[in-house]
């Protein structure tokens, strides 16, 4: 390394040693270089954070600041049915999407395991519907699934296995699975590619030495890939779930929580009635019952996995 | 996560001999059945929509509600006057120059937060250092979904509705804590050694940063910074919330409430408006694929 010489210093005077051992005081140092990054967080996260905890709490439309009402924003949500069918959607969508991107992605993630052809150019293209903005792959789903001129409606026709067209988004159980599918399609590409990093760090030599014990290609699967894969499929599903239960994007796009309420997910309620209607209180409220789910998701995966770093006799 | 780091370490070092591993004991047959005909369908169901969405932005209005008379799944007389009505007679070029703005502001802003934060945790290690780290990292797990309402209410009284500021100010909530964990990781991965010599040398810790540690992490700071762009260029909820008038729209909240009117969608203006909205970081992340895929791992598996 040619560190250059000049940054030798000459002995400094009294007041500039000062300041030099403030510079080299971790503590102070690190406090400033934090502080850019700390000032943004806290004003723009931590603040707002509290904020909406107490807008909850209070009266606020857009355009008058509230009065403390106390838990009455919770109370009315309490006996409000679209509140609850919100809460239901959201857990059925975070769900099922979930366990469907799992399976699909893991499945995927094991054949770009395998050793192909033009491996690095697949795994290239099998992200790119991670990469695009959700809001624009979202609006092409708009079209797919368009009442007239479905293009699934009118493929199925014609290989004559249904007779009429479907209604993807008009219909409650329909709608459902409808913008199921399309988060299923977004969200398979981060799980397959990030199982696939983890799948590509189980050595060769434990399948070669399962295999020499005889091991069938499903204990293969069952005793080596999944116990070593555990870690990381914890860390990807806590993401997903996290990701899938706060959706907004594609709902929005979709059936803005149509028909009747049948896909309004708890964040599109809380823009609903918090933005469009104007009740910022109450939207706050929904925002704040998305939290204990959250943090039962962050708990849940983190026990989970300090359980396994300890049988795998990993430190830290 | 050690143990994964560890074998990351060894998977590199590793010579390409076993790359095959014992896939030469399937017959070709059987991996036709198990590995090539599933990707082939994974390939064209995931690929498929992007598709539809060129196919539909080159159609003329005829072909696109015909599907008597023309093949949907093709073309017979492609035409650009959806791209043109779109460039020419919409606020659509307005929109693709404020989402480059925006998100290149947001992105400079948040990385150059993110460095000193990622440093001053990962190598000053002052005390509480952990703590602030693991702070970081739970404050990327705030979603944007509980935050809009108080930030909106923020904005507003800032006097910032409605301005570039709005977006400007709050992406970072979520890039400079996604930044700073991918950042720590990189740090973590330069030796302390070249550190402790120019500490010898009298550098100072301002010294080291900017001449040992941040030519050395240059990689890892182009693939903060790609994620970075793509997580401003693909926001939608903020975007939706704190900008009112269409010239201050962003690409795809423009798309979305300006082109939709009434009953009769545009549709060819619609799939071409979301083409030329992901052409930008579908372009960027061509170019950076590998950066990209093992940063995002990597950030995961930290």
């Amino acid at each position: 390394m040619a560190v250059p010489t000049a940054a030798v210093q000459p002995r400094p005077s009294i007041p500039s040693r000062i300041l030099s051992s403030w510079a080299e005081s971790r503590n102070a140092l690190g406090f400033g270089f934090m502080l850019p990054a700390a000032a943004l967080l806290l004003v723009f996260l931590t603040y707002p954070l509290g904020l909406g905890v107490w807008l909850g709490f209070t009266d606020a439309r857009i355009g008058r600041p509230g009065i403390f009402i106390g838990t009455e924003n919770y109370q009315y949500l309490w006996d409000d049915a679209v509140f609850w069918l919100s809460v239901f959607n959201t857990l059925l969508y975070t769900i099922s999407a979930s366990i469907l991107k799992f399976a699909l992605g893991l499945w995927l993630a094991l054949i770009l395991n395998q050793n192909l052809p033009f491996k690095s150019f697949f795994r290239a293209i099998v992200l790119l519907p991670w990469v695009v903005p959700t809001v624009l792959s979202a609006i092409a789903f708009w079209w797919i699934y368009d009442s007239q001129f479905s293009i699934l409606s009118w493929a199925l026709m014609e290989m004559g296995l249904i007779d009429h067209r479907i209604n993807f988004l008009g219909d409650p159980e329909n709608a459902r699975a409808s913008v199921i599918a399309a988060n299923v399609w977004r969200g398979i590409p981060f799980v397959a590619i990030t199982l696939l990093a983890g799948l590509q760090t189980i050595p060769q030599s434990l399948y070669e030495a399962a295999t020499l014990d005889g091991a069938s290609r499903w204990q293969l699967f069952r005793y080596v890939t999944l116990p070593l894969l555990t870690p990381i499929i914890a860390i990807t599903m806590t993401f997903s779930v996290l990701f899938t239960f706060t959706d907004f994007q594609l709902i929005y796009v979709l059936t803005r929580g149509g028909p009747v309420n049948a896909t309004h997910l708890m964040a599109t309620l809380s823009f609903q009635r918090g933005i469009s209607g104007g009740q910022l209180g109450e939207g706050a409220a929904i925002a704040v019952a998305m939290i204990p789910f959250l943090l039962a998701a962050i708990l849940f995966s983190y026990f989970g996995l300090q359980r396994r770093k300890w049988q795998q006799g990993g430190g830290d | 996560m050690a143990v994964i780091k560890e074998a990351a370490t060894k998977k590199t070092k590793r010579p390409e001999l076993d790359e095959g591993g014992m896939g030469y004991l399937q017959s070709l047959p059987r991996r036709v059945v198990t590995v090539y005909l599933p990707l082939l369908v994974f390939v064209i169901v995931l690929l498929f929509p992007f598709y539809w969405m060129t196919i539909t932005a080159v159609k003329p209005n005829l072909e696109m509600t015909d599907y008597a008379n023309f093949n949907p799944f093709w073309v017979v007389h492609p035409t650009l006057e959806h791209i043109r009505y779109l460039l020419f007679d919409t606020s659509y070029p307005g929109w693709l120059l404020n989402t480059i703005i925006i998100s290149t502001a947001a992105t400079f802003l948040s990385l150059l937060a993110a460095v000193f934060a990622a440093y001053a945790i990962e190598r000053l290690r002052f005390s509480g250092a952990r703590q602030v780290g693991l702070a970081v990292f739970l404050a990327y797990l705030v979603p944007p979904s509980i935050l809009f309402i108080p930030l909106s209410v923020m904005v507003f009284n800032l006097g910032l509705y409605d301005t570039p500021f709005a977006l400007i100010l709050t992406y970072p909530t979520f890039l400079v804590p996604f930044c700073t964990w991918l950042l720590m990781g990189y740090f973590r991965s330069i030796p302390f050694e070249l550190e402790e010599c120019a500490l010898i040398d009298g550098a100072s810790r301002w010294q080291i940063l900017t001449k040992i540690v941040l030519p050395l992490s240059v990689p890892g700071l182009i693939s903060a910074g790609i994620f970075a762009f793509t997580l401003s260029w693909n926001e939608f909820i903020y975007a939706l919330t704190f900008i009112q008038s269409s010239e201050n729209k962003t690409v795809p909240v423009g798309v979305l409430t300006e082109l939709v009117r009434s009953d009769v969608y545009e549709w060819g203006a619609l799939m071409a408006g979301a083409l030329i909205g992901s052409l930008p970081v579908v372009v960027l992340y061509s170019f950076f694929v590998e950066h990209y895929v093992s940063s995002m791992t990597g950030a995961v598996k930290e």
